[in-house]
């Protein structure tokens, strides 16, 4: 019965043909213009809700009431639940994170383009190499080059430990961290992404196969499932991003205890 | 025993996506144990204290990323 099921070879959702600038570094994609429209849709939420902020408005409605929202879930949530009272500086950078990777996860879900930007290794791994780099200049800036010696020789330890915890540190702080960062984003979307594919293509496959009023209902019931799911994962992957760079430049700002 | 050599030669292309499954599934129990321990606790200590769930969700969230990566690096390398 499932003898026409076969699952395409993983480039064939993943790699998508250049539609633009083919050859050159900013050749387009269908993955770069998801990435292009959620940045410009995020601008546009952000800018035309800032302008009639600064039009006087100061009971807010439509747009500019849901951007306050939005801005206060990051601030309440991130900003000040982990960096504390001076989190509020990092709001905007923060907010900006949140929402340019929700759009992106959302893209994954939008019928027609279903394709999340985040399932190509680059993008995570250049938002993480983004935290990174802050993360090292923020700490420069609060604690000069003691930003390293205070985070591999984290105090309060037995001298005879550092043998043992400085290893442990340097690696993870400064080599595993950047890495794990991005592919927690990166594997969970791609995941989600197969996930979505398989039920599709087995709802596909079943269509013409024998008893299929039988047997076709479940892969597609499992298909709507798993998308409600991964509005869910969507959400939480963005948080869970943001949130974990809220932290790392937290450390940065203040030595451990 | 010949039989047997040409015989693990010749599946041995099909072994291989095999094993990379079940290093998959292998990678998968233990945070999968860390989550589940994780947030039954977080849901206890938000029930015990309502008025730090806050604090507790973030936290939990937190904790959970650190435990999922280590699954999702076990799928990743499936793919590699």
């Amino acid at each position: 019965m499932l003898g026409a099921f076969e699952f395409p070879p993983l480039s064939h959702l993943f790699e998508w043909p250049d539609i633009a600038f083919e050859g050159t570094p900013f050749a387009i994609n269908k993955v770069v213009l998801c990435v292009y429209a959620s940045s410009v849709l995020v601008i546009l939420f952000f800018t035309v809700a800032a302008s009639r902020s600064r039009q006087g408005s100061h009971v807010p409605k439509g747009v500019q009431n849901l951007a306050e929202a939005g801005l206060e879930v990051v601030e309440k949530n991130i900003a000040l639940e982990v960096m504390g009272p001076h989190g509020r500086h990092f709001t905007p950078f923060l907010a900006a994170l949140f929402y340019w990777i929700l759009f992106m996860n959302l893209f994954g879900l939008l019928p027609l383009i279903q394709l999340p930007a985040a399932s190509r290794m680059a993008l995570p791994m250049f938002l993480a190499l983004l935290v990174y780099v802050l993360m090292w200049f923020y700490g420069f800036k609060a604690q000069g080059p003691r930003y390293v010696t205070n985070s591999i020789f984290p105090p309060g330890v037995p001298k005879f430990l550092y043998v043992l915890v400085t290893p442990i540190e340097l690696v993870s702080k400064f080599v595993v961290r950047p890495f794990s960062h991005a592919v927690r984003l990166f594997a969970n979307l791609m995941a989600g992404h197969i996930l979505l594919t398989t039920f599709a293509l087995l709802t596909a496959a079943l269509w013409i196969a024998k008893w299929n009023v039988i047997f076709l209902p479940l892969p597609f019931a499992m298909g709507v499932a798993m998308t409600a799911f991964e509005v869910l994962v969507a959400a939480l992957q963005a948080y869970i991003f943001t949130i974990l760079a809220a932290v790392y430049l937290n450390e940065s700002l203040h030595p451990e205890h | 025993m010949r039989n047997v050599v040409t015989l693990l030669a010749q599946t041995e292309g099909d072994v291989e996506g095999g094993l990379r499954a079940v290093g998959y599934g292998l990678a998968a129990i233990g945070p999968g144990i860390g989550i589940g321990y994780l947030v039954g606790n977080a849901v206890q200590a938000m029930a015990r204290q309502p008025e730090a769930a806050g604090m507790v969700r973030t936290t939990m969230f937190l904790g959970i990323a650190f435990a999922e990566a280590l699954a999702l690096i076990g799928f990743v390398v499936t793919f590699l």
